[in-house]
């Protein structure tokens, strides 16, 4: 989705950059440093975010945290209406037993999702806790669900999308509202499993 | 009272009539023919302007499933498709429950038609061996005597080399021709759709063209042999044809017959989407090259006549699996549609032709009077409107079997009015009896 | 997303969605390698296996994927020769129909069979193999199979060898991996061959050592003795000497060729026990592709329903 007059951006990369490491310093703060702690990003983009989350604590606790990417497309309640034009992989290679999980996704809007990624890690094991890490909260609840750690609260409209955008995928990082055209509100598009994979990695670090 | 058949273009080859002229009838048998008739006081009218009429249509292969099948078709419903389809005459195979093997049974089918005028004529055909199996020969003498007017164990050909030379040799002190359903079963095995194309693209087991032309081979010899008329039945490949062709040139007396469904449709017709059971054929549907030389064969005279093997089957049954259902279509009321819509109405056929395939070849074959216009000829007449265009629709059969290959097609020309001796047994589309 | 509402023919798939079954398939096989190997996708909805003839692996295997969606899985057997006395298939058809079943899977010994329920039931119908006509999800699952192995179809040469006329299994990969750019070859004896094997879309070869060193992909069918009427080999013994694979033969492959088979196996017939234990063979893999092609048939059949896809 390439940038255009209707959009606002509502942060740019510098304030994405501020958001998450203000994000890693409330997760270490509430969480008395990073042991135990496990991040677990949603695909599509809660994954990359993860990613930055995982640098930045690396960077100021000294320590790698697990991270892991999740799909929740099987886990959705809502298959008979939309089906995902692509299902990613899920891959989480460490135990959840007895951690502090933090999962962590681009926009929080109806719940729903995470709602479906809570089914999802419970088939991983017994956290001993889970945590919400998202970058834009936008309201328009329709579950009991809410984030503990929140970049940015972001007033919208049900006829409004809000994308985050990374920039070794769209060339640019930030985050936009703009008119819906109606379609399934979701993150914004990425190409295929393969690549959204590489870039994981790459903003993780290990193939920098 | 006398019948004036008034304005219809009338077709008759053998009276050399080509032309627009007016019958009229008493008891039966014409008493002229021509323009400005004089007429008799007491006189029924019948204007037949803009349509065609021919001497009457006549099928020497139907399927009437009586005794034993009734539920498929009776006598009764099986003569008024035959009157909805054109026709004043069909020949019944004998492979019901029990089959057609003695004279009584032939009795039988006679006294259920109940003939009159007005009503289709039925010309019961025996069959060969007791029981059709092949095994011994059937009563054809008493037969012949409660009036069978030919031999055969459709549905199967003769396996049995020296009993179909025994079948022959007994048919012809009757002057009866042997009508052979000619497939060499230990070749065709358990196919169901033609082999080659159809089977490898469905999977269904394959029914080589090989095990129709050996058997027919062998029937020509023993034809050459005995000296008996052989008549072989829905022949449906190319080289078939050559066979046969090949078999007369050499004085060997032998006819044959093709089907509507052969003519018109081929193994490319069944999809692999549906698995249409109507579309299951014993012969099977052939290649579309055999289809197209079949049409050429009988425009160019190579084929002697068209039967329609007309074989209703009850809805549920044929509702199966394609292997578990009957083989067959219905045939006697669309027949003529077909033969219009694809061969006459183009120009690719005459109506010289069409009536010598429909009616003057299978009356010759069975030994029933020809119909004419002539003074003193018998007034069997099937009066078309060439004009008239209409689909092919299940609740319009009048005949009790649904199972017609054609089913949604859309036709040119119609029968409209039927005559067997002079009365109607079909009056403006309507069955009279 | 599918442009079907069934999975019967697999001439009727695009190479597109081909690909989408197997990219979903590949997000399923990690499911199946978890400890807790369950998904909440299909909840609610009902499988119903109908097997007309006897299978237990395929039943098994679509058992197995419908229960890892959480879907409520019913085995219906039936006998599918005793129509005489039986119920036709078109009266059981309504009878599951009246029942209100999502997803139909059906096997029976007569082709066209599947086509047949679906004029008799609102369900996605999907072919769990008709007679001697196709086994679309055996294709799937083999071409997962090889894909896994070989990243990819273009040019590869597979050689399907055996009772090619009777295989349902050849009538559905034939196409398929035609369509995906490989390069089918069918190789058994004349009297079990298709009477036009260029129809299926693959060349064909009487002997098997013809062509063996150039498949990458030696692919060995069951010799189903019950379907072999008429007795079209001398003996079980010459078929072996001719198309089964030993260590003879498995010397002439190529180096990074593998061996493949729909199962189950006659040892000693189309493959030695030395060929069949080999890490050539990859009919274990096959096994495990199977559970999550058929996860992902069922998902991609359900989903997006209401979305306006048409048959």
């Amino acid at each position: 989705m390439e940038p255009d007059e209707n959009a606002t951006v509502l942060l740019d990369e510098k304030a994405v950059g501020r958001s998450l490491t203000r994000i890693a310093h409330e997760i270490l703060e509430s969480n008395n440093g990073a042991e135990n702690i496990a991040l677990v990003g949603i695909v599509t983009r809660g994954d990359l975010l993860a990613a930055e989350l995982a640098r930045r604590i690396e960077q100021i606790e000294g320590v790698k945290v697990p991270v892991g990417r999740l799909d929740i497309t099987f886990y959705r309640d809502d298959i008979e209406r939309y089906l995902s034009p692509q299902v990613f992989m899920t891959d989480i290679k460490f135990s959840l037993e007895g951690k502090t999980v933090i999962l962590v996704d681009d926009v929080l809007y109806t719940g729903r999702t995470i709602r479906a990624a809570l089914d999802a890690l419970r088939d991983f094991g017994r956290p001993d806790r889970v945590q919400l890490a998202v970058l834009i909260d936008r309201g328009h609840r329709e579950l009991p669900i809410r984030a503990d750690f929140v970049g940015k609260n972001v007033p919208s409209s049900k006829t409004e999308s809000v994308s985050f955008f990374h920039k070794l995928i769209d060339g640019r990082t930030s985050v936009e509202i703009r008119k819906s055209s109606g379609d399934h509100v979701g993150s914004a598009p990425v190409p295929n499993a393969e690549e959204l994979a590489r870039v994981f990695q790459q903003v993780l670090g290990d193939e920098a | 009272m006398a019948l004036l058949l008034k304005g219809a273009h009338v077709v008759d080859p053998r009276a050399s009539v080509d032309e627009v002229c007016d019958v009229l009838v008493r008891d039966g048998r014409v008493v002229a023919c021509g323009t400005n008739l004089e007429l008799p006081e007491k006189l029924v009218v019948k204007d037949l302007s803009g349509k065609y009429l021919l001497p009457g249509m006549a099928d020497v292969h139907v399927h009437f499933r009586d005794p034993g099948l009734e539920h498929k078709e009776d006598i009764l419903s099986g003569m008024r498709a035959a009157a909805k389809g054109g026709y004043t005459a069909v020949a019944p195979m004998a492979n019901t429950k029990p089959a057609i093997d003695s004279g009584s049974m032939i009795s039988y089918e006679l006294e259920k038609a109940a003939w009159e005028p007005g009503r289709t004529r039925v010309c019961p055909v025996g069959a060969c061996t007791m029981g059709l199996k092949g095994e011994v020969l059937a009563e054809m003498g008493d037969m012949v005597a409660a009036g069978a007017v030919a031999f055969s164990d459709d549905g199967h050909g003769i396996q049995n080399g020296g009993m179909m030379r025994r079948v022959m040799d007994y048919a012809k002190m009757f002057n009866k021709p042997v009508m052979s359903h000619c497939q060499m079963e230990d070749i065709v095995g358990h196919g169901v759709v033609n082999e080659g194309a159809a089977s490898t693209r469905l999977g269904l087991a394959g029914w080589p063209a090989a095990g129709e032309e050996t058997q027919i081979e062998r029937d020509i010899e023993l034809a050459r042999l005995t000296g008996c008329h052989l008549h072989i039945q829905h022949l449906t490949t190319a080289r078939a044809v050559e066979i046969v062709a090949r078999a007369k040139e050499e004085g060997v007396p032998v006819t044959c017959e093709v089907t509507p469904h052969h003519l018109f449709l081929c193994e490319d017709d069944i999809d692999a989407r549906t698995y249409d059971t109507n579309l299951k054929m014993n012969p099977p549907l052939r290649t579309h090259d055999d289809m197209m030389a079949l049409r050429d064969a009988l425009c160019e005279g190579l084929i002697d006549m068209v039967s329609t093997d007309h074989a209703p089957h009850a809805a549920h049954e044929k509702a199966l699996e394609f292997n578990l259902a009957p083989f067959g279509t219905t045939g006697l009321e669309t027949a003529l549609g077909l033969l219009m819509t694809h061969l006459v109405l183009p120009g690719k056929m005459s109506w010289q032709r069409l009536v010598q395939v429909t009616s003057i070849a299978p009356r010759e074959l069975i030994g029933l009077e020809q119909a004419s216009i002539s003074e003193g000829g018998l007034a069997d007449y099937t009066v078309v409107d060439p004009d008239v265009c209409w689909d092919v629709r299940v609740d319009d059969f009048a005949s009790k079997g649904k199972n017609s290959a054609f089913i949604g097609q859309k036709l040119t020309g119609r029968a409209t009015d039927v005559y067997t001796a002079g009365y109607a047994s079909l009056e403006d589309g309507v069955v009279t009896f | 997303m599918l442009k079907h509402s069934h999975l019967i023919d697999i001439t009727e798939y695009s190479p597109e969605e081909i690909y989408e079954i197997l990219d979903t398939a590949k997000s399923f096989s990690e499911v199946n390698s978890r400890s807790i190997k369950k998904l909440p996708t299909l909840r609610g909805r009902t499988v119903i296996n109908l097997f007309l003839e006897p299978s237990t692996r395929t039943r098994t295997s679509f058992e197995i994927a419908g229960k890892r969606l959480s879907a409520d899985v019913i085995n219906f057997s039936a006998s599918s020769s005793s129509t005489k006395k039986g119920e036709s298939l078109a009266d059981t058809a309504e009878t599951l129909a009246a029942m209100n079943c999502d997803i139909c899977i059906v096997r029976s010994k007569m082709e066209g069979a599947p086509w047949l329920l679906t004029r008799h039931m609102n369900s996605h119908i999907i072919n769990g193999g008709d007679g001697c006509h196709q086994h679309p999800t055996q294709a799937l699952l083999d071409a997962y199979t090889i894909r896994e192995q070989f990243g990819g179809f273009e040019g590869l040469k597979v050689g399907i060898v055996g009772d090619v006329a009777h295989s349902r299994v050849a009538g559905s990969l034939v196409p398929l991996l035609k369509m995906l750019g490989a390069e089918p070859v069918v190789i058994g004896p004349a009297t079990l061959m298709p009477s036009c094997p260029d129809l299926l879309g693959a060349n064909h070869s009487y002997l098997l050592d013809d062509v063996l060193p150039d498949l990458d992909v030696v692919y060995m069918l069951r010799i189903q003795m019950e379907r072999l009427e008429g007795q079209p080999l001398p003996s079980l013994r010459e078929y072996s000497m001719l198309y089964g694979i030993d260590m003879k033969r498995l010397g002439m492959m190529k180096p990074d060729a593998i061996i493949m088979h729909p199962g189950p196996i006659n040892r000693g017939v189309e493959l030695s026990a030395e060929a069949a234990d080999s890490p050539r063979a990859k009919i274990l893999d096959q096994v495990n592709a199977g559970v999550a092609v058929r996860m992902a048939a069922m998902y991609l059949l359900l989903g997006g329903e209401s979305d306006g896809i048409t048959a």
